[in-house]
């Protein structure tokens, strides 16, 4: 039952290792962040892994402090993201009514915008700092968890198992943290896995576009817009941070299809 | 002796299940079956579930579903080896030759296609005859089947017909092209029982006019008994016995074809009614949300301590609304419940433990009835806490005592429902129940998703628990045989009312009203010819046409 | 009045609703956020006499509900107003680049669409064999890239390693359509991986659904060919399905474009509402902000509508 699929495990060390890194940037990054190092544009050398920046700054150590920047602001903005959706998702199933029915609309509504657009008018007004930017991509994507959450736990809420202990006489806590959540964790766990993809992509997006992540401030997104020039010279420096987005979102993606499948055969018990 | 329709000689059939968690695996459904069928007979394929019947009558088509394959053996209709037969040749075997009919013919029919269009297609398609033959003919299986106007029933839609119509349909969808064996995958399964003896009535005779062949695959040998010429028995993939329908059902041989005969004859002798009842329903009218007609009308009945009401009728009739109010979770719109000497408030919420505690619930769907992330321990435990605030030792030893009750013992306290097998969950549902101490439990079809010898099992085991409990079951089902098993006295429900009410012994004694003559009549009974003498005898037309 | 009629009447005035509360979220938020037009105009050191003077002249002073009547009004009726930058008229702007946006795009779906649903119905057809497994594959990994990132991959091999497309676009009336195709052929490469991932990933789903139905497995028990199981049985059933998720892609690609026009410099709309955004001029952010909205909620009430017309239960009523 336990054994772990070969693909899930490698999705497990990559995204532990990007996450270590991300942590002890400071101890395994060679340079400093903003410390200009060489010419602009080096080759790749045993000096400097990856070459070297637009302005002479080395790339390695710019996509390992980038790599800190992006799945900081990705992490916090996913747990925003997914205890605001699962808690007013549950509060909505549990409740009904009127409750639900006005915080549904208000998410259809919101949904009814891509989030891209939303966050592009938001940032038109306000200044995009860390704080901001997350508080931004928690709350729109927050949405999407709250349907999935509301979904789920109406699912699970109409069950017989939870109308017996609600004939029991149970208390609204033991429905909700032993009846409906123990049920509705794994699919929300894998659903997790999926959020915080789509908040690497959004904000390396929001950075390329110049209006996410500021400098001096590195992240993936940035760096590829730094660099971009460099592309039509043939340098492919903006292409490692893109190796780098891609390999952490397909981690991801193949432990959270993992932990669903898991989710799936556990649930239903007749096969 | 001329060469059979079908012969098949040591089918082996093999599935690929997907474990989770682990690689696919290859295992084996049916582990060589062999049978003949001549022209022009009925052959009863019986068992329960996962006795690899349908897989068997899917493979007269050469169809495996999903991941099933024949692994070994030889299947021949007409005298050629289907296993051998390439998809060209399989295509001109199914319509022309053998055709299907499924259980649901609701899902079976395409949504977006007029009936007539499905019905005549493989004919047409297969250059049988021309479409207005084939329409001809359709019309006259509508019309053979007893379909409603049959010269325009085809212009219409699947989902713009009743289950039992379309059911039909389905038939004359399979006879349409003259084939020379159909498939009968419990078609009759899916219907209320009133409407069951019609549509099997109407197969019967289809089989009978056009001479065609058939393998009808049922779980019910009452069924079975009354369309075919004989009778082969299944259990997990094996032949069990083999013989005429008249042997297998009256000189049975093996010891589990005598099981299934012989279920359901579980003796009751009625009780007295005692002078205070636990549970009196007055004058209940309920309905739902939303909808604007009564779905009960003036219901009362009662129900006395350590005896069992019996509430039967058909979907729609209103009989699981009843326990939905009795509950509390469908408050009334007039009338009260009176429980244990109190009166009850109509919602739940606004009942007491005590009250909660007293009247319990058992589920059809024993499946959805457990939280399938807690073990068997902390579903039978819960209860004794939560009541009676029993704790470590001993509560451990109440829950071992319940296990025990319910024949499953102190092993299965760790298991979660998924490594139970479905007879065993529903025990684990009635251990859960009797956790309370309840004076009174509603059990609400618990036995209908059960295999039949299962079920009795658990009939046997309420009828033994309410000796020992002392508990009153209000029993919820559309089985008049289980009824007859278990009940003290009756309550037959049509339409939202309770149409017949009484002991046992005088709801079940004429003179009968007409609608419980039709329901009594509709029940399967295991004796050959049934089916005509009912149909001879009828009052009245049955509730699906 | 056939009742489907209604349905579809009613979802249409849902969807009208739907735009003005969308339009009224997107106005709101930028009322409700610090900071306005004329501190975007003035910049932080403005004193607050010239600010207060400013906002007096925009009209700023005047609530916010009037003012929001008066801006949908412009833009229902064409006139947006000036952008705070270079004082010319937003319309204008938006006419121009609209119908760049629309090329682009068109030829986006022109190439994706058909070809999804034909690697869908591959996919299905060799459902758990290599051909589905590589296109699954191919799925995930371009799910898991952004838009500008494929951008740079295709840049880099197409027109750095091997010269064949132009990595600015650039496009004239002077030009012919084979020339702007050439040009925007980058652009709507990429355009048409970011939206086949999503479209042949639903596609397979809604045809899976379908072949899996009962009345397929009828069709098939009838012995009829599969092409005729598919063409007579599962088609009909998959249209409605099949055309939602095109348009969901549809509106996807909406956002795709914002992103894709950056990268190549391409004159559009998101190109113009990205640049607005940099600039705070927020008059033009709003008016782009709700053209985009708009044009995403009309392709969903567009699939709506379409699955309402092709239930038969609804067309056929009892």
């Amino acid at each position: 039952m336990s054994k772990i699929p070969l693909s899930a495990l490698i999705g497990l060390i990559i995204t532990g290792t990007y996450f270590l890194g991300a942590i002890f940037a400071g101890v395994i990054a060679p340079y400093g962040m903003a410390e200009v190092v060489g010419d602009v544009w080096e080759p790749s050398s045993p000096e400097h892994w990856l070459g070297t920046d637009q302005i002479g700054r080395d790339l390695l150590t710019r996509i390992i402090y980038g790599g800190q920047t992006t799945i900081f602001i990705a992490t916090a903005a996913t747990i925003l993201s997914f205890t605001t959706g699962s808690v007013l998702g549950f509060l909505a199933a549990v409740f009904g009514g009127w409750i639900d029915q006005v915080m549904s609309r208000l998410v259809d509504l919101f949904m009814s915008i891509p989030s891209l657009i939303l966050a592009l008018v938001i940032l038109s007004s306000i200044e995009a700092t860390v704080l901001t930017l997350i508080v931004i991509m928690g709350l729109l994507d927050s949405t999407r968890v709250y349907r999935l959450a509301r979904a789920v736990a109406v699912d699970i809420s109409v069950m017989d198992y939870v109308e017996a202990a609600r004939l029991r006489g149970e208390k609204f806590g033991w429905i909700i943290f032993r009846e409906i959540l123990p049920n509705a964790l794994s699919p929300l766990v894998a659903e997790m896995g999926l959020r915080f993809i789509f908040m690497v992509l959004f904000i390396s997006t929001l950075s390329f576009l110049g209006i996410g992540v500021q400098p001096p401030l590195a992240d993936w997104g940035g760096i590829v817009k730094e660099n971009k020039d460099g592309i039509n010279f043939g340098i492919g420096a903006a292409l490692y941070p893109a190796i780098a987005i891609a390999t952490l979102a397909i981690s991801v993606n193949l432990v959270a299809d993992w932990i669903l499948n898991r989710t799936t055969s556990l649930k239903g018990g007749r096969g | 002796m001329s060469q059979p329709l079908v012969d098949i000689r040591n089918l082996k059939i093999g599935a690929t299940v997907y474990p989770p968690g682990e690689n696919p695996k290859k295992i084996e459904i049916v582990h060589g079956v062999s049978f003949t069928l001549e022209k022009g007979k009925v052959l009863g394929l019986i068992g329960e579930s996962g006795a690899g019947k349908s897989t068997i009558g899917l493979a007269t088509l050469g169809y495996g579903r999903g991941g099933v394959e024949l692994t070994g053996g030889e299947v021949h209709v007409n005298g050629r080896d289907i296993l051998a037969m390439s998809d060209r040749d399989l295509r001109k075997l199914r319509g022309p030759e053998v055709t299907y009919v499924a259980q649901s013919a609701a899902a079976s029919f395409n949504p977006a296609k007029q009936i007539m269009e499905q019905v005549t297609e493989a004919a047409i398609k297969h250059k049988l005859c021309s479409k207005s033959e084939a329409e001809a003919r359709a019309v006259e299986l509508f019309r053979k089947l007893g379909l409603p106007n049959p010269e325009t029933f085809g212009s219409r839609y699947p989902h713009q017909v009743s289950g039992g119509q379309l059911q039909r349909a389905m038939t004359a969808l399979a006879l349409c092209p003259q084939p020379d064996l159909v498939v009968f995958d419990e078609p009759t399964t899916a219907l209320d029982v009133t409407t069951q003896i019609d549509v099997l009535k109407a197969i019967k005779d289809a089989i009978r006019d056009t001479g065609v062949a058939a393998l009808y695959i049922t779980h019910d040998l009452a069924v079975v008994a009354q369309v075919s010429d004989e009778i082969m028995v299944l259990r997990h993939g094996n032949m069990v016995e083999h013989g005429t329908t008249d042997q297998i059902i009256n000189h049975p041989r093996e010891e589990y074809t005598q099981a299934l005969v012989s279920v359901r004859s579980i003796e009751h002798e009625e009780k007295a009614p005692t002078p205070e009842p636990v549970l009196k329903v007055e004058q209940i009218t309920a309905r739902y949300k939303g909808l604007n007609f009564d779905v009960l009308k003036d219901v009362n009945v009662e129900l006395h301590p350590g005896q069992t009401l019996a509430v039967v009728g058909e979907s729609g009739s209103g009989k699981s609304t009843l326990a939905r109010v009795i509950t509390g979770l469908l408050p009334p719109r007039e009338g009260k419940i009176n429980f244990a000497g109190r009166s009850l408030s109509s919602d739940f919420k606004g009942r007491t433990r005590e009250d909660l505690r007293e009247l319990q619930m058992i589920y059809q769907m024993a499946d959805v009835a457990m939280n399938p992330r807690q073990t068997v321990g902390t579903i039978i435990g819960r209860p004794l806490e939560f009541y009676f605030g029993l704790k470590g030792a001993e509560k451990q030893k109440r829950i071992v005592e319940l296990l025990d009750e319910i024949e499953m013992g102190e092993k299965f306290i760790d298991r979660y429902p998924a490594e139970l097998s479905g007879g065993q969950k529903q025990r684990v549902c009635i251990a859960r129940a009797l956790a309370a101490k309840p004076k009174m439990i509603i059990c609400d079809e618990v036995t209908s998703a059960l295999d039949p010898l299962v079920a009795d099992g658990i009939l046997k085991l309420l009828l033994e628990l309410q000796k020992i409990e002392d508990v009153a079951y209000l029993f919820i089902t559309h089985d008049l045989a289980t009824v007859r098993a278990i009940a003290d006295s009756i309550a037959v429900m049509y339409q939202g009312e309770v149409v017949r009410y009484g002991p046992k012994s005088q709801v079940l004694a004429p003179p009968f009203d007409d609608y419980t003559d039709l329901l009594l009549s509709s029940v399967p009974e295991m004796k050959l010819g049934w089916l005509e003498d009912v149909i001879a005898h009828r009052k009245m037309e049955s509730a699906g046409n | 009045m056939h009742p489907i009629l209604l349905l579809v009447l009613q979802r249409l005035g849902l969807g009208v609703l739907l735009l003005l509360a969308a339009s009224a979220l997107i106005f709101g938020l930028t009322e409700i956020l610090p900071g306005d037009a004329a501190q975007a105009v003035l910049g932080q050191s403005a004193t607050p006499e010239s600010l207060a003077n400013l906002r007096e002249e925009m009209g700023l002073n005047r609530p916010a509900l009037t003012r929001y009547v008066e801006w949908l009004g412009g833009i229902v009726t064409g006139d947006m107003g000036n952008a705070l930058t270079n004082k010319l008229p937003i319309a204008d702007q938006i006419a121009r680049r609209m119908s760049a946006t629309l090329f682009l795009a068109f030829w986006a779906a022109l190439i994706s669409v058909p070809l999804a649903i034909l690697l869908g119905l591959i996919a299905v057809r060799y459902q758990n064999r290599w051909p589905d497994k590589a296109i699954s594959g191919i799925t995930l990994a371009s799910i898991s890239l952004p838009e500008f990132m494929i951008s740079y991959i295709l840049i880099f091999l197409f027109a750095v390693q091997l010269p064949w497309a132009p990595s600015f676009v650039s496009i004239n009336d002077s030009m012919s359509l084979l020339q702007k195709l050439h040009a925007i052929s980058l652009p709507v490469a990429v355009l048409t991986l970011v939206v086949l991932a999503h479209m042949m990933r639903m596609t397979r789903a809604a045809i899976l659904n379908v072949m899996q139905s009962a009345y397929v497995e009828t069709a098939e028990l009838k012995g009829l060919s599969t092409f005729a199981v598919i063409y007579r049985h599962a088609f009909p059933n998959a249209v409605a399905p099949i055309v939602n998720v095109v348009m969901i892609n549809m509106a996807y690609l909406v956002v795709g474009v914002v992103v894709v026009e950056v990268v190549f410099a391409y004159p559009g709309m998101g190109q113009y509402l990205v640049d607005a955004v940099v600039k705070r001029d927020v008059p033009v952010v709003l008016a782009c902000g709700v053209i985009f909205a708009a044009v995403y909620i009309i392709l969903n009430i567009v699939a709506d509508v379409v699955s309402i017309l092709a239930n038969p239960r609804l067309r056929h009523p009892k």
